[in-house]
């Protein structure tokens, strides 16, 4: 029970430490805190459902979509306050995540990412199919404007970043609190042994369900926070890029990992945009100048998880064992790695 | 047992990671706001120079851009920004803009509204540029307008062909540039109707706000009746049969193409497998006679023709608003002697043209707007008016028009070169606006590749 | 009638192209029980080094072999250099390390290459064929793909099934150690497996290549529908592949040509469900073997 005051103390620390920044850095770096606040919310909803549950999605752009837009149209045909708007876009979402899970809730390894995939890449594409209310091509304006009554003090970019790290935080408290739970344990059972956890007395299909639907919700009220920070929603905005890079930083931040959630958003927001400072600031040719910073992505990528295999978060505890701290969290039992045959598959057809 | 030490952990770090970031904003440029001096206008020609404005020192004048560099939108656009610096460093070498070096600084967006978002407030908050110039796409673009009228940031010379640039009311920073997508339908549709009346028409156009605008701007100018199909295609799927087929069972005769040059070409290579061969009309987005060859030239041998992929492009009707790629032109005589020296490597193809004529519009609204200019002036200077430059038509600017060049003319791709054939028309863009023929003529490029003040 | 001809045909054609993509996934799965998201990225990386060949010599067939040599190099080299180092952690590490090197050799296509459109040649005419005097939507090249793709198919069915190799191949991937006790050797084994899906992959490039054009990201759509098709036939069965894919290419097809103005833009939504309806039926793809009851 001592846990729940630690985590809001560990809230209101990481709280304290963001106001501070966005005081103290220059009013680009406060787009970025709010670029990493909904970044992570998203990404911490995807490592709940990856590495708690043992699920794959590498669609996880569409609930993001569906968040965006959900409160882009009740914005802005119904001029709803914000806070209404979140709710009900995380309704929405919940509810697609629903769908989702009870549709996946059969699906392995490969045949969930594929069918994820397909998911992420289909679902903006009703922007197209549908431009009277989607807005087409070029989606949909959104006005978010800083509250009049600190207007004079609080520069725009400053109130994205606190608002949106708000959101993360409670989202983040959430979760842990989720993930501590019988939910949370649940969960774990499912992802390590199927079988056992049924003959345990676990519904299996109904905590998978529930695990897709959590981290819907997660992605949907990060799709909402894009919204109000980028003031737009486009089909170009939620690409198959997006999906992936979400599980990328869930991946290497520490799959199943809160913290890891934060690593991770962190390295694919800031990575790109300073591999692109110093690649411009050579004076290469465009399609040279431009690339590189792609490819030292990509290095960059395959580097951290091979050196990482546990992601960053995994690396953190290690550093800390090595130092001759204690090892931190139990380590988790080997867990069964989600892709591999069931250990009776049969070998039918060739 | 084990919580306090993830407790200590995640604080200790979440402490170093503050520490990090606070050492990289010490490193950073402050933030800045538009709080420039009070105008000052013109000044006498010998008034020394002064940091008049965000992003103008007395000795630099810095703007930023938005350019799909990387990712499926890059092939042909991410020529223009390179073509506009090459443009910038021969006003550089010679002279400046009064005396100032421009420094351009166009970032990736990989055409995606929420990276565009992202870049723009970094050029504006971070790197206090003067102006946005040129910034590419439509989604991406309509992602920033607010923000660069908010801050009141100069947003000139959008490279897109839609209409919302023309809002002045609302967005007054923002300016257009090029042949919008309804005028040049209206433009090609009136060809259209004239020279091929009774005859069956077909459109094909890319499924969003270009494809549609353009069809919106034909749809204004050939009767309805003689349209017997039309056919959308989205840029994710290069399949396009089922569209070709369609047009083809339809009968149409003469086939307008709002697409871009892959897409173009697909539309010819799937007309030769199901032995289709109407008239091809297509917009200026997607008919540059040089990326068309060099899209279609690896399959002239395989679709028939002895000589080169000339041969797929030949009698494609288009438009154009800048001048064509031939040595009797004195710009192309211009733009080719500073392509040569700057950036010899790229092709010397339309979109090349494109980004040193916008270049040049630039520098002709710097000039204008004065010796030390606030952000204010150079929307001034343009809602004054500007010259036509390099462009086939007058520009519309206007304090209530935003729109940029009003018309082009009509021309047909002979031996892999635009040839053009009649009068510049110039239009509006509303749906009963005449076509009129243009009286005026193209301005000669200036000897020193410098618009005169 | 001779529309709906057309369009079949013409969906079958870029059916056969997922059918290679999804053939070298299946392949790489079957092998090494991993995902390669950088399949694409290999087939576009090897198509540039096809289109520089076949500049400098003027030849497309010295081109043509070339790619897929350098396929099998690529497959081999991204093994053993890479993915090797991820064995032993957990599977998703894979999935990443494969991301980030499609990342990389998009980078590196255009830094090397350039990010300009190429266009590559087809290996026959393109003229279509006609019945008679009706185009019937299909091309010499066209059957050229389709049989390439066929001819493959069956080559590594009938491998897997019958030969030795084949055998070790599934043995390695079934469970290793075992594979291992049994005296194979499960390195060379994964070396050689990704060795031939890059064969593949880069044949796949090399067939599509002229419908799409060449730049960095060409074989991104691709992927994505190859990854669909193979999970639609399943990823266990070479034949499913095919299936898979003309499934979805003829499908596709009749969505872009029937459903009016709305089609080319609900092609990726008619694709998720058709994959939801296979899999809601058979979770494992449509030639999945038999299954043991899951809870």
């Amino acid at each position: 029970m001592s846990t729940l005051p630690r985590r809001l103390a560990t809230l209101i620390v990481v709280a304290a430490i963001v106001a501070f920044l966005s005081i103290k850095l220059s009013a680009f770096r406060d787009y970025q805190i709010a670029e990493v606040a909904y970044e992570v919310t998203a990404v911490a909803g995807l490592t709940v459902l990856t590495g708690l549950s043992g699920q794959i999605s590498l669609g996880h752009g569409a609930f993001m979509a569906i968040g965006g837009y959900a409160t882009a149209l009740l914005l802005m045909h119904l001029n709803w306050p914000f806070v209404a708007a979140l709710v009900i876009a995380a309704a929405v979402t919940a509810a697609a995540g629903a769908v989702v899970g009870i549709a996946a809730a059969r699906l392995r390894g490969p045949y969930l990412a594929g069918a994820t995939l397909m998911l992420g890449v289909a679902l903006p594409a009703v922007a197209y199919a549908y431009p009277a209310t989607f807005g087409g091509d070029q989606g949909l304006d959104v006005t978010f404007t800083v509250p009049a009554s600190l207007s004079n003090s609080v520069p725009p970019t400053r109130w994205d970043a606190w608002v949106g790290t708000t959101v993360a935080l409670v989202t983040m408290l959430l979760l842990a609190n989720l993930c501590y739970s019988r939910i949370g344990r649940n969960w774990r059972a499912v992802r390590d042994d199927d079988v056992a956890a049924s003959l345990d007395g676990i519904n299996v299909a109904a905590a998978r369900i529930r695990a897709f639907v959590v981290s819907a919700t997660c992605a949907g009220v990060a799709g909402s926070l894009l919204a109000i920070i980028t003031l737009n929603v486009a089909p170009g905005a939620f690409t198959l890029a997006l999906s992936i890079s979400l599980l990328t930083a869930a991946v290497i931040g520490g799959l199943g990992s809160l913290p890891g959630a934060l690593w991770g958003s962190l390295l694919i927001i800031l990575v790109p945009t300073y591999a692109t400072d110093v690649a411009t600031s050579h004076g290469l040719s465009s399609s040279v100048g431009s690339n590189i910073p792609i490819a030292a992505y990509g290095v960059v990528l395959i580097l951290v998880m091979l050196a990482f295999p546990r992601g960053i978060q995994g690396g953190l505890r290690r550093l800390v064992a090595l130092f001759g701290g204690p090892p931190g969290r139990e380590r988790e039992p080997e867990r069964k790695p989600i892709a591999t045959p069931e250990h009776s598959e049969k070998e039918g057809s060739s | 047992m084990s919580r306090p030490h993830r407790f200590r952990l995640t604080a200790a770090v979440a402490v170093a990671t503050a520490a990090a970031f606070t050492l990289a904003a010490c490193s950073s440029s402050g933030s800045g706001s538009s709080s420039g001096t009070t105008s000052t206008g013109g000044g006498s020609s010998t008034a020394p120079l002064t940091a008049s404005a965000p992003g103008i020192t007395s000795t630099t004048i810095t703007i930023g851009s938005h350019q799909p560099l990387t990712g499926p939108a890059a092939p042909g656009y991410d020529e223009i920004a390179p073509a506009s610096t090459a443009y910038f460093d021969w006003v550089n070498a010679h002279g400046g803009v009064n005396g100032r070096k421009i420094v351009y600084k166009y970032l990736n967006d990989a055409y995606d509204p929420t990276t565009t978002t992202s870049v723009v407030r970094q050029l504006v908050l971070q790197d206090n540029v003067y102006a946005i110039f040129n910034g590419l796409g439509t989604p991406t673009h309509l992602a920033v307008v607010s923000f660069l009228n908010s801050e009141k940031v100069p947003d000139v010379f959008v490279a897109s062909g839609c209409d919302c640039w023309d809002n002045p009311t609302q967005d007054p920073e923002t300016f257009g540039w090029q042949l919008d997508y309804i005028r040049e339908g209206k433009i090609l549709g009136q060809y259209v109707a004239q020279h091929f009346k009774g005859k069956k028409i077909g459109f094909f156009y890319q499924d969003d706000e270009f494809g549609m605008d353009g069809v919106k701007g034909l749809s204004d100018e050939i009767p309805a009746s003689q349209v017997v199909a039309k056919e959308s295609y989205v840029d994710t799927n290069v399949n396009v049969a089922p569209q070709v087929a369609k047009l083809r069972a339809a009968g149409a005769q003469v086939v307008i193409s709002f697409s871009i040059p892959a897409f173009t070409a697909l539309l010819k290579l799937t007309s030769l497998k199901l032995g289709y061969n109407p008239q091809l009309v297509v917009s200026d987005v997607g008919s540059d006679p040089i990326t068309l060859s060099g899209l279609l030239e690896s399959f002239a041998k395989q679709a028939g023709a002895t000589v080169n992929g000339n041969q797929l492009t030949q009698g494609i009707i288009t438009d154009g608003y800048l001048p064509g790629l031939s040595a009797s032109d004195s710009w192309y005589v211009l733009f080719k002697k500073i392509h040569d020296q700057y950036d010899a490597k790229e092709p010397l193809d339309g979109n090349f043209f494109y980004g040193m004529a916008v270049a040049y519009t630039f520098v002709q609204a710097m000039l204008k707007a004065g010796r030390n200019p606030t952000r204010a002036d150079l929307v001034n200077a343009i809602n004054g008016g500007l010259p036509q430059g390099p462009m086939e038509a007058p520009f519309a600017f206007s304090a209530s028009d935003h729109d940029g060049v009003t018309g082009a003319y009509i021309g047909t791709i002979q031996n892999g070169v635009i040839v053009q054939q009649g009068p510049v028309l110039t239009t509006d863009a509303t749906a009963t606006g005449a076509v009129t023929t243009y009286s005026g003529t193209e301005q000669q490029a200036p000897a020193s590749g410098i618009p005169s003040p | 009638m001779v529309e709906f001809l057309q369009f079949t045909l013409s969906g079958a054609v870029f059916g056969m192209v997922y059918a290679a993509i999804a053939l070298s996934l299946v392949l790489i799965w079957r092998g090494t029980r991993l995902l390669n998201y950088a399949q694409g990225g290999m087939a576009m990386f090897t198509t540039y080094v096809a289109i520089e060949v076949i500049y400098k010599t003027g030849s497309y067939w010295a081109g043509f072999v070339i790619a897929l040599a350098a396929g099998i190099v690529l497959g081999a080299i991204c093994e053993r250099g890479v993915v090797r180092l991820t064995t032993g952690r957990p599977p998703l590490n894979a999935v990443i390390v494969t991301i980030g090197l499609l990342i990389l050799l998009e980078g590196l296509a255009g830094i090397f290459y350039g990010g300009q459109y190429r266009s590559f040649p087809p290996a026959f005419s393109i003229i279509g064929l006609r019945v008679g005097h009706t185009p019937i939507g299909v091309s010499r090249f066209d059957v050229f793909v389709a049989a390439a793709v066929l001819v493959t198919t069956l080559a590594f069915a009938a491998a897997f099934r019958y030969t030795a190799a084949g055998l070790r191949l599934r043995a390695t991937a079934f469970n290793p150690t075992i594979a291992r006790l049994s005296g194979i050797r499960v390195a060379r084994v994964l070396t050689v497996g990704w060795a031939l899906a890059g064969l593949l992959g880069a044949l796949a490039g090399v067939l599509v290549s002229p419908s799409t054009f060449l730049y960095p990201s060409s074989m991104d759509t691709i992927f994505v529908y190859g990854f669909t098709a193979a999970v639609i036939g399943g990823l266990e069965s070479p034949v499913g592949s095919v299936v898979g894919g003309l499934l979805l290419g003829i499908v596709l097809s009749y969505v872009g040509g029937y459903l009016g103005s709305q089609g080319p833009d609900l092609t990726a939504l008619v694709a998720l469900g058709i994959l939801v309806v296979v899999l809601m039926i058979r979770p494992d793809g449509l030639f999945a073997g038999a299954r043991l009851r899951r809870v």
